[in-house]
């Protein structure tokens, strides 16, 4: 294109030109469709993975032999909003539930994993994502603190309502030197976790599996 | 010939960097260097993008036309950073989560459009993949120099999450580089970016200036910068 004189005089036609956006929009849509062909199973693939890597953290494998990606349960919260909750189970009985909870942090939303035993105690609890400042708010990861870690073993019924607090505000939890909304957002998100649990998960889940068995018969 | 391609090597690491002198591709360049791991990530992606965007544009230059080169040129690129982005969810997963997020900020790279503009749709393939693949160099490097002074600065480790991105071969370039370090937020945070940009580019002027003196070059000194943008 660089040398425009020798350039035969079609090219300055206005419809090579519609022609030429075409045609390459044509082609660089038909390699991206491949592409996707190509790529979208071994994707899918890779996003179970992490689903499953995440959902390891918050219940331990021994404790149950179902696939926990196949036995899914919707749940509409108070607030309208569905939550996924995956029912781990063992010689078919439930053991336990993971679900993920979302709250407000300081600079955006924090996703919480929660993993509940059957009864009402806490497995295990992850932070998913967030957009905490790095170095103040991020140590709610595990990768960075072990402050998540001390909710294991927590339930509603062993601490009380008014513990489940930062340690600011009167409760049990710490807070991080300069940053008190993030621990406080986590802190809120599992509290509700239990709440929604006692609430809504544990009603559902019988639901749920009345109307497997009206299936199966 | 073989000084053609001299000029191009040194064009595109040093005399003519993406970053130094053009100013281009400040976008991805303050997003991602937080840490110099993911400089380094975010170069090597680049480097792909902008060496196959630029093939294919040297391939095609015959047929596109001056009035319509930079849809063109855009859609390319476009589908180029698409399907490098499916490519790496896929069989370099890893790498995806670290550097997922700042894969599709290389469509908002304008120093690939920049090179694709003024080089490769007026120079044969060879040269332009070797433009590319030099221009591409420059970009990590400075990716990986700004990191590394945000990292050791800001939270006083070096190449961090290292073995993430580059298998666990790679894990002795973990160093912890000042132990018990309280960290200094700020240099983590965008404006730390734009701080050690700075100083970054003060420093190449110095040493550019300290090149010119001893080649006894005095007559154009205030000349450094070729191509301000």
């Amino acid at each position: 294109m660089a040398k425009g004189i020798k350039d035969p005089s079609y090219k300055k036609r206005i419809g090579y030109h519609a022609g030429l956006l075409a045609g390459m929009a044509l082609i660089v849509s038909a390699v991206l469709a491949i592409g996707n062909k190509q790529t979208h199973s071994e994707i899918l693939q890779r996003l179970e993975e992490d689903k499953r890597a995440t959902l390891d953290m918050v219940i331990p494998k021994n404790l149950y032999d179902n696939d926990l990606l196949s036995e899914i349960v919707k749940i509409i919260d108070i607030k309208n909003q569905e939550t996924t909750v995956y029912v781990a189970r063992k010689e078919n009985y439930v053991v336990a539930v993971a679900f993920m909870m979302m709250e407000q942090g300081y600079a955006g939303p924090i996703n919480v994993m929660l993993g509940v035993s059957k009864n009402g105690e806490i497995l295990g609890a992850r932070v998913i994502s967030h957009q905490e400042t790095p170095g103040l708010g991020d140590k709610i990861e595990i990768k960075k603190d072990r402050w998540i870690l001390g909710f294991d073993g927590l339930s509603l019924e062993n601490t009380r309502k008014n513990e489940w607090a930062v340690k600011k505000d009167g409760g049990k939890f710490d807070q991080f030197s300069g940053a008190t909304i993030t621990p406080r957002a986590v802190v809120k998100a599992i509290k509700h976790g239990l709440n929604l649990f006692n609430e809504k998960i544990i009603p559902g889940i019988i639901i749920h599996k009345a109307s497997n068995k009206k299936t199966d018969n | 010939m073989t000084g053609k391609y001299k000029t191009i090597i040194k064009d595109g690491i040093w005399e003519n960097n993406v970053v130094f002198s053009q100013m281009l591709a400040l976008c991805p360049l303050l997003a991602v260097t937080g840490t110099a791991t993911n400089g380094l990530g975010m170069g090597l992606t680049t480097i792909v993008v902008m060496v196959i965007a630029c093939c294919i544009v040297s391939m095609s230059r015959d047929i596109i036309t001056q009035e319509v080169r930079i849809p063109i040129f855009v859609l390319l690129i476009a589908g180029v950073v698409t399907l490098v982005d499916m490519f790496i969810n896929a069989y370099l997963h890893e790498l995806y989560k670290v550097l997922g997020l700042f894969i599709p900020l290389i469509v908002t790279n304008c120093a690939i459009l920049g090179r694709v503009e003024s080089f490769s749709s007026r120079n044969n393939v060879f040269p332009s993949i070797l433009d590319g693949l030099m221009m591409g160099i420059g970009f990590t490097l400075v990716l990986v120099v700004l990191g590394a002074t945000r990292e050791i600065t800001g939270s006083g480790t070096l190449f961090a999450n290292a073995s993430l991105l580059l298998g666990d071969s790679f894990s002795f370039l973990e160093i912890v580089v000042i132990e018990d370090y309280k960290g200094f937020l700020l240099m983590i945070l965008p404006p730390g970016g734009f701080i050690a940009l700075g100083l970054i580019l003060a420093g190449k002027r110095v040493i550019d200036r300290k090149i010119k003196t001893t080649k006894f070059n005095y007559g154009d000194a205030d000349n450094l910068v070729t191509l301000d943008h």
